[in-house]
């Protein structure tokens, strides 16, 4: 069958499968290999994209179903050479370690940010509590999802670009 | 890789289409909405159906509506959406409380109403809510709409009246004066299973005695609500006393199975214990005096 969609702002139309799953028409048919295929159970939460501006686990959605919606993948979180608050504030707090969980991290942050652009520490981890990051960077998430608030989270044009001069060691709300 | 086995896929644009696909593509078709229960089914070849009838387009099915003494929620209404209902809230506590502790957050944006309550899996947190409120499901068909209560609708775990060439569109929910409703669970951690929960509704009467109580338990063996455990709590005032018998009853009541989350005996503990929570807030929630809940354990 043939599906269309938008997918990081650019409409995408592929002859699919009913069957695939979202996630593999996102990596395999249209080669968008930011989004990861984990656990395969709707658990681990490492394949979440937004499906009109709301995170998804894509391993628990068939690409049929996404067809006429608007899907966001880690790969849109940039603006060309310029990154996302969010993608920012993981580089600055030291968001991500082995790296599996942050695509879907990310983009649960950016969906967070978007309805709530200053959360706490409670409401980010509730947030993200349908994700798993197996190098336990838990707190270190959280903070990386602080820093994006505190930089303009809700606009990716006031970003700083890459590269980006280290910022100053900011007083932390979020406890070590 | 978890891979579904090949089907035909069509999407419904109303509940009348839907109710068509379903009579044309016959027992082999499935009905999708969020898809958290079905499509895991399918990927383990647990669920092969040949049709899968995709019902999201469907918006007359997605509302939260009060009518006169009745709330209505539409069948595709997303946990997400009952959680985010300030009216939810207000009038039934016991969905926040519940919806919370549903899967993820993320889960959340996808699985309805209609589907946790069509899939009636035994630690399904909604049916025990729906017991307890005495709510009443809306499902139809092509000869029309059955009103049915919970105890018709659930018929045990994995199985519901709606039939086939039917389809679950609405749930409706008793708006209750002096009112008060909870909703605990124990879980392994987030988004688990329950290992045990407990649901309870307390109306008042004006002499501040309880008028109509209902108590229900998640995955702990029993279908439908505990009976004489509520019964005990009828034209008594709220106390650590009766909630005490009513936890001890509700325990009774229960024939909770050994597995991996635990014992038989912690499961009829947790019964116990949650049924006794479950109470002294949904009477506080109701207006209830002074309780003695520090006494309580």
């Amino acid at each position: 069958m043939q599906v269309t969609m938008t997918v990081n702002g650019a409409e995408v139309t592929r002859d699919v499968e009913p069957r695939q799953l979202l996630v593999h028409f996102l990596r395999d048919t249209l080669g968008l290999t930011g989004t990861h295929w984990g656990c395969d159970t709707s658990n681990c939460g490492t394949c979440v994209v937004l499906v009109d501006g709301e995170p998804v686990k894509s391993c628990t959605a068939l690409a049929a179903m996404t067809a006429g919606h608007e899907v966001r993948t880690v790969e849109g979180l940039a603006d060309g050479a310029t990154l996302d608050p969010v993608q920012q504030g993981f580089m600055e707090e030291h968001g991500l370690q082995c790296g599996f969980c942050t695509p879907g991290m990310m983009l649960t942050a950016r969906a967070l940010l978007d309805r709530d652009p200053d959360p706490d520490e409670q409401t980010i981890r509730e947030a993200i509590s349908g994700q798993i990051c197996r190098c336990t960077g838990y707190a270190t998430i959280v903070r990386s999802v602080r820093w994006a608030a505190r930089h303009g989270a809700g606009a990716a044009a006031e970003a700083p670009a890459i590269p980006a001069p280290a910022a100053p060691p900011a007083a932390e709300e979020v406890p070590a | 890789m978890q891979v579904p086995a090949p089907f035909d896929y069509v999407r419904a644009t109303s509940v009348a289409d839907a109710l068509d696909l379903l009579e044309r593509h016959g027992p082999e078709s499935r009905v999708v909405a969020g898809g958290h229960s079905l499509l895991p089914m399918m990927k383990l070849r647990l669920a092969r159906p040949e049709w899968l009838i995709d019902i999201n387009d469907v918006a007359e099915l997605d509302h939260v509506t009060r009518d006169g003494d009745w709330l209505r929620v539409g069948a595709l209404t997303r946990h997400a959406t009952l959680l985010s209902s300030a009216l939810v809230g207000e009038l039934f506590p016991i969905v926040h409380d519940a919806e919370r502790v549903i899967a993820d957050p993320v889960v959340r944006n996808r699985g309805t109403i209609g589907g946790s309550l069509g899939q009636a899996d035994p630690a399904e947190d909604l049916t025990t809510v729906c017991d307890v409120l005495r709510a009443r499901v809306v499902v139809t068909g092509r000869a029309g709409e059955r009103v049915i209560g919970m105890d018709e609708f659930h018929r045990g775990p994995y199985e519901t009246a709606c039939e086939q060439s039917e389809l679950i569109t609405e749930v409706r929910f008793p708006i209750r004066p002096r009112s008060g409703s909870a909703y605990e669970k124990v879980e392994r951690r987030v988004g688990d299973w329950a290992v045990a929960a407990a649901g309870a509704l307390l109306v008042l009467a004006d002499d501040g005695t309880v008028a109509d109580a209902t108590i229900g338990l998640t995955a702990l063996g029993l279908e439908g609500c505990a009976v004489d455990a509520a019964a005990v709590l009828l034209g008594a005032h709220p106390s650590e006393e009766v909630f005490a018998e009513a936890g001890r009853l509700a325990a009774a009541a229960s024939s909770p199975v050994e597995d991996q989350r635990g014992p038989v005996d912690y499961k009829r503990h947790l019964a116990d214990e949650l049924t006794r929570r479950v109470l002294r807030s949904a009477a506080t929630r109701a207006g209830a005096g002074v309780l003695t809940a520090t006494t309580g354990g």
